[in-house]
């Protein structure tokens, strides 16, 4: 196990540094006075120029710079903007409230997707069944943005009034909880149905034909038979999305006005403050490569039939 | 639709027609042979022909088509002619889905819109099938060395997330004040959906060809001496496309959403180009007063995207005889 760990975090390094040196080359190398509209009306002091050239290494060829900036984030080192902000500060700030969304959108993607994916996959052909596949397929077809724009509308004070739909610079849980579900809306529908397809294809299974003929009560049947089976692959695709949600999270901070990393790269890219948006585009990656191996490491604890070496 | 590297899945309306045409040749096989083995794609077709979700998604699917091509079929109003005295007016008689902040008439605005949604949605599906397609047969029939290369070069793309890489892209080609023209806009946002979402259709088209490669057709043409070009497009290929085109459809209706999400964030197409996702973003600001600003053009994304889903998803069921 520990060298199948080993193994795959030395994959994960060529991935990593692949990705983040494709972001930093895209924000840096496009042949653009980085200073264009940075000290107002008047053109930058030279001692200023020098001063940021030397720090943000703009002198040296582009590989050196991205290695030099990829050393100053191993110790923790974001950088500072050209205001002499530090990005670090900043996405402390706005960070732990997009993984908040991410995970609440996460939780509640699994626990509605397998619910229904189980119900459904246990009585095929049903009404629930039917009902379930049409709502999953709209779902799917509809935008994040509209769903957020359309809940937004008709929950809050303007519609039926039925919650207060803004949300606070400071989010509680609570507020994050619609916020959360407009974003794992998707996500959900294809946990719902891939969830049904793996249950339909397990339930014929010969373990399970067997744990019934053990005379095993029902819930134990499913329970620990089927569905340990049946959620590998659901498990794969729940991991993988966590990234995906952080990163699509910024559609649906924008619709509900929420003050996470959205905001931030946002603006990022409008003040052209190249710093700010690799190292948020960098931690995303990171998020996205550990949630794949943390997936795979589950594999081991689910299915007892794979085992590393 | 925010995410369209989520997408997986099954064929589309080239599957339908190659099955229609293998169809015909077949009508008159069946009546003088019976027993002469149906092909997958005569099989899927006659599987097709009753289901009512199939059909249902073609028509609706034509019928955009039709918009996209004919606007003035559906609509005599000109969709650039605003007229500020009806600002933000609700739907009547005179304009069914009323009119928007500029008195732009929206009913007009959505038929005209239906073309650059739907150019966008076919260009960038075309590009992310012919570059998945391509690097996923080499990366499937080639030794393994060049296989991994290829493999981890697609992480590399697939590890950034959807929204976040098409914003760099688009807001690094173009600044964020300046308005490019329609063209260049349009390609640059085929372009960016394209870039970030090939690996998808190649890790497909790639499992496809270890399966295929094993089989003892293909086996037997490299025993006869035939070169890799040959056994790639008469062997492999014709039987590893179906899972790539039931991706394509469902990738299509996934790519119109995310045109919609691109032009919602202000980076995708912008005015003066029509489409739906430029009148969503118009709408942005002002849904809460007139919510049929936005719903209206949000209505054609989603049944749009729902026809392709559906067309995919009867196609993938048609095509897989295990789940019948």
């Amino acid at each position: 196990m520990g060298r199948y760990v080993l193994r795959r975090l030395l994959q994960l390094i060529p991935v990593f540094l692949g990705t983040t040196f494709l972001i930093y080359a895209l924000v840096w190398a496009i042949p653009q006075d980085p200073f264009a509209g940075k000290c107002g009306q008047r053109p930058c002091d030279p001692n200023y120029i020098a001063e940021m050239s030397q720090k943000l290494n703009l002198n040296d060829p582009l590989l050196v710079q991205y290695f030099k900036y990829l050393g100053n984030l191993i110790t923790g080192d974001f950088g500072t903007t050209f205001n002499g902000v530090s990005v670090g500060e900043q996405i402390s700030t706005s960070w732990p409230i997009t993984l908040k969304m991410g995970l609440i959108a996460l939780v509640i993607e699994a626990i509605i997707g397998i619910t229904a994916g189980i119900l459904t996959g246990l009585r095929k052909q049903g009404f629930l069944d039917n009902l379930v596949l049409v709502s999953t397929l709209f779902l799917i077809s509809l935008p994040v943005f509209v769903t957020g724009f359309v809940l937004r509308l008709y929950l809050g004070p303007q519609g039926f009034d039925i919650m207060d739909t803004s949300v606070s610079s400071d989010p509680t849980i609570g507020e994050l909880i619609l916020p959360g579900f407009v974003l794992g809306s998707l996500s959900m529908a294809y946990v719902a149905r891939l969830t049904r397809t793996s249950i339909v294809e397990n339930r014929r299974a010969d373990y399970v034909r067997t744990a019934i003929a053990k005379g095993q009560p029902q819930t134990r049947v499913v329970g620990i038979h089927l569905l340990r089976n049946s959620l590998i692959p659901v498990i794969t695709f729940l991991g993988t999305d966590l990234g995906s949600l952080m990163g699509g999270a910024i559609v649906t901070e924008g619709v509900f006005n929420i003050n996470g990393i959205g905001g931030l790269i946002f603006r990022g890219i409008q003040e052209k403050e190249g710093i700010m948006v690799t190292g948020i585009v960098t931690l995303l990656v990171l998020v996205y490569l550990l949630a794949s191996l943390l997936v795979d490491l589950l594999y081991a604890v689910l299915d007892p039939r794979i085992r590393y070496e | 639709m925010s995410d369209p590297g989520s997408v997986s899945g099954g064929s589309g309306l080239e599957a339908a027609a190659a099955a229609g045409v293998d169809q015909l040749s077949h009508v008159d096989d069946s009546s003088q042979k019976q027993r002469k083995p149906r092909s997958l794609w005569s099989d899927a077709w006659g599987e097709l022909r009753t289901k009512p979700t199939f059909i249902i998604s073609l028509v609706i699917i034509a019928v955009i088509v039709l918009m996209a091509i004919w606007p003035t079929l559906f609509t005599s109003v000109d969709p650039r002619h605003a007229d500020l005295d009806k600002s933000l007016q609700p739907p009547s008689g005179d304009a069914w889905f009323g009119y928007d902040l500029q008195g732009y008439d929206v009913y007009a605005r959505a038929m005209h819109g239906a073309r650059a949604s739907l150019l966008v949605g076919i260009f960038a599906t075309l590009l992310t099938v012919l570059i998945g397609s391509t690097v996923g047969i080499i990366a499937g029939y080639a030794k393994t060395w060049l296989d991994s290369l290829l493999s981890r070069f697609a992480d590399i793309f697939a590890g950034i997330p959807f929204v976040l890489g098409a914003i760099v892209i688009l807001t690094t080609l173009n600044a964020p004040s300046e308005n490019p023209g329609v063209v260049r806009i349009v390609t640059q946002v085929v372009l960016s959906i394209a870039v970030l979402s090939w690996p998808v259709a190649m890790r497909i088209m790639r499992s496809a060809t270890l399966v295929a490669k094993q089989q003892d057709y293909v086996k037997a043409a490299r025993g006869l001496g035939a070169s890799p070009l040959r056994i790639v497009f008469r062997h492999l290929l014709p039987n590893t496309v179906a899972p790539v085109l039931v991706y394509a459809t469902i990738a299509l209706g996934a790519f119109i959403g995310a045109e919609a999400t691109l032009a919602f964030l202000g980076i995708g197409l912008r005015p003066p180009v029509v489409s739906w996702g430029v009148m969503i973003s118009e709408s942005r600001d002002y849904f809460q007063s007139a919510p049929h600003m936005l719903l209206f053009p949000a209505g054609f994304v989603t049944v749009t995207v729902l026809a392709f889903v559906m067309l995919g998803d009867a196609v993938r069921d048609a095509l897989d005889p295990k789940s019948r």
